[in-house]
């Protein structure tokens, strides 16, 4: 019985699911950052990396990271459908994470973005990471965003070029603002989304094994 | 002083009581009495909604009945809340003084800071029309870069070369290490380096700082007296220009700084070449080039060679804001000016530890108000 309702309730993928392929970022400092898709089975670190910032009020991260924990969780669980995270990894470090969730085929709510090395624009480049994923592996055509800080909102609606829709984003807060496949390709892509592949096999292999320390924005004076 | 970076939990007071009871100890101050406090603040009524801070900080501190003045000269309010204390001391008005600059900023929103800098520039020639500290950075730079060849990858050296100072600095803002790969020669570097004001991007320009710093003027008399580990102020000079840049007969051309410093070299009676390190307004990094030149350090449009060749790096024959400047050890504005001197006075007495700069005997730095409309400049001499 208990079977036939999870049946019944569990979500996954429900729309075609390709891989990401990760690529490899130059960040100011010269490290280079491995940006990839992480499995559900990561997701346990995922959350003990977002846990200690779900307190942190400073630039809206206690909101940010309280709303990604439960989308994770809930992607760990079968809670969410059609829902990715990338992590972008310096040196085995987990870096940064993002995640989008795909309505359909053709339509994407954009979730959200947390830098953990701050300083380095780790966000940004993730932030491109999961539209390319989106729009160039998933197929999509419209991806809904809304911000919950300034600088979320400077980041993405000034420097993507982003339109007001008026349409309530699932994640509440401010209406959402839309960036198309065509904006996307024309204008966005050439400006915003760097990143070399493949990525070597080594830097590759470390990137896999997530070591966490502990997040700037605890220590920053 | 205090570390230079971001004091959420902190107020402005709490920042210049701290630097000041540093400074008051190491001069072994409580073997004299201080006649009269200089505080060097810009924004003080405007961002932290108090004034009169010299009264308050003096209360503070214990050190009522001294006189008190604060000292606003916008963002070159630090250096001439010395010369102010200086000439007190010469005049023989005071025996000993301290000098507090500070600022807290961190809170503002970026956008009510670049205003309120700006109201430094020309209200009506420059302002009103969107003037801001950066855009006449840029149009300075783009200059530069077509009369003598500087180009964006020397700016980015320059950063670099700041950053891996100030990483070595316990007190500076930014302890970040920058490469010109990732901040120029890669495509990322559009990313990791946006334009501010073309050509000019986040890594040419100064971040926002809080912070404070803090020194003891006195006599030689009572130097002795204090058995303080003394520097003595060798020179002092401060000049202005038209405050609007368009009225200068050279825009790139920084004739306040260079009749400054000629001020402090003649008061000094030295020479530039007898300088042996310099801490230098870098709110852009365009400027670290210009002052060089235009203070005496090197000819008109070289000091970008000098950079290339290692001239000013920390181990070079001249180097150049050891700190990590203004770039990388921050601009708390009213502090800015005093911690070039507390910079300087540490480098010669050979307490600058891993940055400690090779036979420092004399430094030499400016301060900048404006867009170099009103320049200050300080020769220390060591023993």
């Amino acid at each position: 019985m208990t079977e036939d309702i999870e049946a019944m309730i569990k979500l996954d993928w429900d729309i075609s699911k390709k891989p990401y392929p990760p690529k490899v970022i130059k960040l100011a400092s010269g490290e280079s950052m491995v940006v990839r898709e992480a499995s559900r089975e990561e997701v346990p670190v995922l959350l003990d990396a977002i846990r200690p910032l779900t307190t942190v009020s400073k630039d809206y991260y206690d909101v940010v990271a309280a709303r990604m924990y439960s989308e994770l969780l809930s992607w760990y669980r079968y809670r969410a459908r059609n829902e990715f995270c990338l992590v972008g990894v310096v040196d085995g470090v987990l870096a940064g994470l993002v995640n989008n969730r795909h309505i359909n085929e053709k339509e994407v709510w954009s979730h959200h973005t947390i830098a953990l090395k701050r300083g380095g624009r780790v966000g940004a480049h993730l932030f491109a990471a999961k539209h390319e994923f989106s729009f160039e592996y998933l197929g999509a055509e419209k991806i809904y965003v809304v911000a919950e800080s300034p600088i979320g909102f400077r980041r993405w609606m000034n420097e993507w070029r982003l339109v007001e829709t008026g349409i309530q984003h699932e994640l509440q807060g401010a209406t959402a603002w839309v960036i198309t496949r065509d904006a996307y390709l024309k204008d966005a892509k050439p400006r915003l989304v760097f990143g070399e592949r493949p990525v070597p096999k080594d830097m590759l292999e470390q990137s896999k094994h997530l070591k966490l320390v502990t997040p700037d924005v605890l220590e920053e004076k | 002083m205090t570390k230079f970076g971001r004091h959420d939990d902190k107020s402005l007071m709490d920042l210049l009581v701290e630097a000041s009871i540093k400074a008051l100890e190491d001069a072994h101050a409580e073997r004299a009495r201080i006649d009269s406090v200089y505080v060097a603040t810009m924004l003080a009524g405007e961002l932290t909604h108090q004034t009169c801070v010299a009264n308050a900080l003096t209360d503070q501190l214990g050190l009522l009945p001294a006189s008190a003045q604060r000292i606003e000269n916008g963002t070159a309010s630090g250096s001439s809340a010395i010369i102010n204390a200086y000439q007190a001391v010469a005049s023989g008005v005071c025996d000993t003084v301290l000098v507090t600059g500070g600022e807290k900023m961190r809170h503002a929103p970026a956008a009510e800071i670049t205003d309120w800098i700006s109201t430094m520039t020309h209200p009506t020639a420059e302002y009103i029309h969107g003037v801001t500290l950066p855009s006449l950075a840029a149009m300075f730079t783009r200059l530069y870069m077509e009369r003598y060849g500087v180009t964006r990858e020397h700016l980015a050296k320059v950063a670099v070369k700041n950053h891996e100072n100030a990483l070595k600095n316990p007190y500076a803002h930014i302890h970040q290490k920058i490469t010109v790969e990732g901040i120029y020669k890669s495509p990322e570097s559009e990313i990791n380096n946006p334009v501010i004001s073309d050509p000019i991007r986040l890594y040419d320009c100064c971040p926002v700082t809080d912070g404070a710093a803090s020194t003891v003027l006195c006599s030689a008399e009572m130097a002795k007296k204090m058995s303080a580990k003394a520097i003595k102020i060798g020179g002092v000079g401060n000049a202005t220009d038209p405050l609007a840049v368009c009225e200068r007969k050279d825009p790139i051309v920084l004739n306040a700084l260079k009749e400054a410093a000629a001020r402090a070299f003649k008061m000094a009676d030295l020479k530039p070449q007898d300088i042996d390190l310099a801490e230098l307004h870098d709110a852009f990094e365009i400027l670290e080039f210009a002052e060089s030149e235009d203070a005496g350090f090197f000819e008109k449009g070289t000091a970008h060679e000098a950079l290339e060749n290692g001239v000013t790096s920390l181990t070079g024959e001249f180097p150049i804001n050891p700190s990590g400047g203004l770039k990388a050890r921050g601009h708390p504005v009213g502090a800015t000016g005093v911690a070039q001197v507390v910079e300087l006075t540490w480098q010669l007495r050979g307490e600058a530890g891993e940055r400690q700069v090779r036979r420092a005997r004399r430094g030499f730095c400016c301060n900048f108000a404006g867009f170099a409309n009103n320049v200050s400049a300080i020769i220390l001499e060591g023993e």
